[in-house]
Formats: structure tokens, sequence, C-alpha cells
């Protein structure tokens, strides 16, 4: 070892000398103090001319739901060529929770939400809820030869609770008694993810079912037994597909893009409804609903009467805040007048005309009626708006 | 064995100082500490701000760890506040009575990647050794560059390919047949669906398999010739070679291997969600769905608040320790494998 240390020794004395080019790092150095130099112009001056737009032209920022996303999208688009470009809406989605924050902290103009706010939070908060547009949840299932299926709600919440295993149990059996019904096994599918879907969905059986509502009761997501769970409505859609003998929930319009049988469901009058718009706006007609203000926290339209009405259906909002001045936003009156004459665009024919096309249902009109009130209510710095 | 290769000329400075292959290795490690081109003083003020440039990348990355874990432990302490150690053997994870428990979770993490390991490890050894020992010229350039392809390609796609192609042969082949053969088992009970913790398992085997497979090769193929040269010169058969002369000297670097196997097949989320099942429940079953901890963090963060958020953060922090102490046991693991058998030098 003791030539190693020799070896060592000699290798470092001062007659080596490193061998180097040294001048050419200060070439890379300054290369690179340029290039970011460069960079930064580029960006302030980009930033710089970007704002150099239109005097009157406006931007408004939403986020939040991602389930009235396509619509709200194509309503944007819509309201831009309509306003001659002068009026731009930006919507973000990243699910209900995540607009609700952002509406807080006052990150956005408005927020997509697919459950209501607590009382607490929007008196806090001074938020309104404006109900767009509504969704309905269907029961698809997959079942080789069975082309019609009738559910009821204590049946279904036994399905999902598994107490009912089979697909020819008694109380399947029951509702269906012209068809013959296979002995297979059901596997449930679930959201895996949480979500607004599984929220209505869930909420129903609460409705409809007093063991669910005290073993499970109502959420974002579920604690589901023996379930198999997929991510998102076209994952379960796809797995419903690919699974024999399964059933599970899905929002109306994957279920008819998809073409995936789904169940008739009895409603609050006793009639078996199947989901479609109409019945899905017929949910909404008999609802009685507070002031835009005021608490929405109990609002809901699951297996509302009527005897057209679809028992799973229920509104997607859009908050706003009452008193659009606020110092955080630094919104002008400007941007405040263009989002209100957006939403009162949105929530009447003109708006609502574009969503059939993308399968979601209209307002009916007493809905739309608390919309206006609403709508006249806001005001900017204390004055209204419309 | 092809042709002389060049001996790199570390190689013969070790010989020359050592002799036996133990000392030669001692001697390669204080030259190249003592080398004339590590550690020199600086003298030209442009090789100081590299050295301060290229330390505080290097700092960054333990920085970031750092932080990370600050982060975490911060942000779960709502959750470790309300759950202490009961969180680690809690089997309930449910948002509408805010009780949140890591069992089911831990349990499919360790369940999933242990398959991944048991079938991507061997098939992994088995292609390294192909291509670094056995494969004609010709067929070892393509074949390397596909399974290079492999370890590329994002994990939607094996998900996306899981769902479609691999579970209906899952369903209708593979999972029948083990029921068949092992069904008296606790590992096989059940119904076969195909989206269960066997099929995520396999799916993260043929993840993993590149990864291992194409940086064994490396490592094997690091191997000096004379030890190649050593082995066949008393004898030894091919496979003998390969074994004593390749797979022993190369062992560190295809332990290195597993270890990034593994790490991918621990934190892997996108594929496993597609696939397992995600049901938040403890089951023995291999046909039953389960949730690993990357897959429930991704799938629950977009509408977490409160209890729920924290408790997700504190999953995260579970996997990061989990993702340390399997690192760590499997360094202890190799660290006795070493000891038993006698070094010969050299990969270390």
């Amino acid at each position: 070892m003791s030539e190693l240390e020799e070896t060592k020794g000699s290798q470092n004395g001062d007659q080596i000398v490193m061998p180097h080019k040294g001048g050419r790092t200060w070439i890379v150095v300054a290369a690179l103090v340029i290039a970011v130099g460069v960079i930064l112009a580029a960006v302030l001056s980009g930033g710089l001319l970007s704002s150099g737009h239109r005097k009157d032209s406006v931007a408004l920022t939403g986020a939040g739901a991602t389930f009235p996303m396509p619509l709200i999208l194509k309503w944007a688009d819509e309201y831009y060529n309509k306003t001659d470009n002068t009026v731009k809406i930006n919507y973000g989605g990243g699910g209900s929770g995540a607009g609700i924050t952002q509406i807080k902290d006052k990150h956005v103009d408005f927020a997509g939400s697919d459950a209501p706010l607590s009382a607490t939070d929007s008196s806090t908060y001074g938020l309104v809820h404006i109900p767009e547009t509504l969704g309905a949840v269907v029961v698809a299932y997959n079942e080789p030869g069975l082309q019609t299926l009738r559910l009821d709600g204590p049946t279904l919440a036994g399905i999902f609770m598994r107490n009912i295993t089979t697909w020819n149990d008694p109380a399947i059996a029951g509702l269906n008694p012209s068809i013959t019904l296979p002995s297979d096994q059901i596997t449930t599918i679930v959201r895996s993810d949480s979500s607004g879907t599984t929220f209505v969905f869930s909420g129903y059986l609460t409705v409809v079912s007093n063991e669910f509502a005290t073993l499970y009761g109502q959420g974002k997501s579920v604690s589901w037994h023996d379930a198999i769970g997929a991510n998102g409505n076209p994952g379960v859609t796809q797995t419903i597909k690919t699974t024999q003998h399964s059933i599970g929930y899905i929002e109306l319009a994957y279920a008819i893009a998809n073409n995936v049988p789904f169940a008739q469901l009895k409603n609050h009058d006793g009639n078996f409804v199947n989901a479609s718009l109409e019945t899905t706006s017929a949910a909404a007609s008999s609802a009685t609903l507070p002031a835009g203000d005021g608490d929405w926290s109990h609002v809901n339209i699951l297996n509302a009467p009527g005897a057209s009405a679809y028992p799973i259906a229920s509104f997607t909002y859009v908050l706003i805040y009452k008193e659009l001045y606020n110092d955080q936003s630094k919104m002008n009156k400007t941007a405040a007048k263009a989002l209100v004459d957006f939403l009162w665009w949105v929530v009447h024919q003109e708006g609502q005309s574009y969503a059939p096309d993308l399968y979601y249902a209209q307002l009916p009109s007493s809905v739309t009626a608390i919309n206006e009130a609403t709508l006249n209510s806001i005001t900017y710095n204390g004055q209204t708006l419309r | 064995m092809e042709a002389h290769r060049h001996i790199p000329p570390i190689e013969k400075y070790g010989k020359n100082l050592g002799g036996t292959g133990r000392f030669g290795k001692a001697a390669i490690m204080a030259s190249s500490k003592g080398s004339r081109l590590r550690g020199k003083p600086l003298r030209f003020g442009g090789d100081r701000i590299f050295e301060y440039t290229v330390m505080g990348v290097a700092t960054l990355t333990l920085a970031l760890v750092w932080l990370l874990v600050v982060r975490m432990v911060f942000d779960a302490q709502l959750s470790i506040e309300r759950f202490g150690f009961g969180f680690l053997i809690g089997g309930d994870w449910d948002p509408n009575r805010d009780v949140y428990g890591a069992l089911p979770f831990i349990f499919g993490t360790l369940m999933t990647t242990g398959i991944a390991v048991l079938i991507g490890v061997p098939l992994s050894i088995g292609i390294a050794t192909y291509l670094s020992e056995l494969a004609p010229p010709w067929l070892k350039g393509p074949l390397s560059f596909v399974v290079e392809l492999l370890a590329a390609v994002p994990s939607v796609i094996y998900g996306l390919w899981a769902m479609y192609a691999l579970r209906p042969v899952m369903v209708d082949t593979v999972e029948p047949f083990f029921q068949s053969v092992l069904g008296w088992t606790p590992l096989f009970q059940g119904d076969p669906v195909g989206l269960d913790k066997f099929t995520a398992g396999i799916i993260l085997a043929i993840m993993i398999i590149p990864t291992i497979a194409s940086v064994s090769k490396e490592a094997m193929m690091a191997v000096p010739d004379s030890q190649r040269e050593a082995a066949l010169s008393i004898g030894a058969t091919r496979y003998e070679t390969t074994r004593i002369a390749v797979l022993t000297y190369a062992r560190s670097g295809i332990f290195g291997a597993c270890i990034l196997g593994l790490g991918r097949a621990v934190g892997e989320t996108m594929a496993v969600t597609m696939t397992i099942g995600n049901a938040n429940r403890v089951s023995w079953s291999l046909l039953d769905p389960g949730q690993t901890m990357a897959s429930l963090i991704a799938n629950n963060w977009g509408e977490a608040q409160g209890l729920q958020l924290s408790a997700l953060i504190e999953i995260g922090l579970v996997l990061f320790v989990i993702a340390l102490l399997v690192n760590a046991f499997a360094r202890i693991m190799v660290g006795r494998f070493m000891s038993r058998v006698p070094a010969t030098g050299g990969g270390l």
C-alpha cells in the first residue's frame, strides 16, 4: 500500500499542470447569459404585445365541474362569435371541489359545481347559485340476452349493497314478470375516482333506501362493498361493456353515445321511466327552489314527483359572487356586465338550444325564471348590471 | 467467445499493482481516488463556476427529497394527529364518515409488486443473458433496441393494452387455468373477472422487464472478457461461464437494475388503476380487485378536501417510506448474498 501513497503524493505535486482550455468556459457562460437575456426579453415583449388587444374586449375565466364542461365550452365558443369576438370565456374544468376552492380564493370569475354549496359557504362568501343545465345518471348493464330491465329504488340499493347478488333474485324477477332472468352473479361497477356522478347516484340510493343511508350515505366517493372501480365515466362505460353480467352507473350522455342498454326506473309516481332529456327536464319542473342567494344545500330533484319525471336527475350550477366588485379579482364593470349578460344568454332559449345536441337537458321555464331574478340582483359596486 | 475485446487501461493498471483480483480492486479504487484528474486544486475561475454549478445541481436533488418529506409531513398533519399509527392498520377508507386507513393499499401495493418482481426478474435476466452472451450480432442490435424502446412506452398505453388485449386472455384462459390448478389455495378464490391484482401484477411485470433487462444487459456487457476467458480456460461450459464469470461479476449491476424495476412497480399508477379493479379492501385472492397507494391517490386527488386530502398525502408519505424500506431490505439481502459468495473482483 505504501507504493500507492507515494504515487498519490507525487500526483499532488505542484509541477503537474492540469491540461485545460479554460478560455472556452467564459464563452459558454457568456452564451448562456445572452440566451437567458434573449428568452426573458422575448417573454416580456410577448406579454406587452398580447396585452395590446382591443379596448372593449373582455376575458372571463371559470373552472370547476367537468360534467358540464363540453356544454360550457360550446357556449363560450358561440358567445364569442355572437359578441363579435369581444367576450372570451375560458373554462378550465378541474372538478367541482377545485372550482369552489378557486372561486373562494377569487382566482376565477365563475365556478362550475355539481353539488350545491353548504349554507354557511354561500352566505359567508356571498356566492349565488345559477343552475345552468341538468344531468341524469342511468343504470347501465351488460347481461347477454337482456334487452329491457325494470328496477326500482330499493332493488337498486340492494344490488349495490350486495344484498341482491344474482340476476334472477326474486326482487328483480318481481319487477320484470315477463322476462326469464339468468341465474348469473351480478358484478357491480362503480366510479373509483371521486365524482359528482357518484354524489348524485348515492344521493338517490340514500333517498330511496334507509339501509343505504345508514350504511353508506351520500358522497362523491362511497366505500362500496365488493365492487369493481373504474376511472371516469368513460372507464365505467368501457368496463360495463366488456364485463358480462355487470351493472353500473354512468351519465346519460355516455350511455347514449356508447349504445349501452340502461334500466327503466320506477319513479316517485310509480311509473317506469326511461332516462331521456325530456324525462330529466320533467324532474326539474316540479322542484321548489330557493332564491339564487338563498340556501341551496338541500336542493335536490332526486326521486322528484311528476308522471314522467326520471328519478336520478340533478342540477349543475354556475357559482358567481352576488357583488362582483372586489379588491382581489380586479374585475372591472365591463367584465362584470359581460359575465351577467353571458349567463343571461346561457339560461335562456338561445343558450339552452345548444344543450340537446350534447345530451344535456334543457332547463324548465320555472328554473329560468329563478335564474332571471338571480341575475337581476347581481351588482357591481352596489349598482345592478341589468 | 468472439474476438478479444480491448482491455481497458484501468484494468491493466490494477493488475500491475495487484495480482489477485481482490487486491487489484482495492488498488484501482485507491488509485482512482488519488487520480490526477479528480479533486485537483482549481486554478481557473471557469472551473470554479463549473464546480459550483454541478455541486448546486447535485445538492438540489438532496434538497428536493428533503423538501418533499417536510412538505408531506406538514400537509399530512391533520390525518397523522387524528389516526396516529392506527392509520397503517386501518382497513376502512370511507370519505362519507371521514375514516381513513392505509392497510388495503399497502397490501395491494406489496402484492402487485411481488407478482411483478416474481415474474419480471427471472425473465429480464434471461433476456439480458441472451442479449449479452449468446445473441448473434445481427440480432443483438435490433433486439436491444426494441427492449429499450419498450421501456419508453407510456404507462397509459400499457394500461389500454392490458384492458383490451390482456384482460380477455386472463379471463378466458390464464385465470381459469390457475384456478383449476391452485384453486385450493387462498390466492385463487372467486370468479375470474380480469380486473384484479393478478392482471395488475402481470402488466407491471411486463412494464418492468424492459428496464431490468436493458440495464442488466449493460452490466453484463461491461464484464471484461478476461473473466470469460479465465472461466473457459478451466474447462467451464458456456452455461457455467455465464453463471460463474458473468452473472457473479455483474451482480451488483443486475441488482441495481432490479431496484429500478421495483421502483417503477411500486410507484406505477395509470396502468394499475386501469387493471386492478380499484376496490378498497384487503383480500388474499389474486382474483379479487384491489387498490394500490399510487392508484388511490390518482383516483381521489381531484375532489379531496380537508381530512381526506390530508389522509391522501399521508398515503404518499407511507408510499415514500415503503419504497425506502423495500430498497433498504433489498440492499441488506444482497449484502448478505455477496458476503457468502467469494468476491471475484470488479463490477462492484
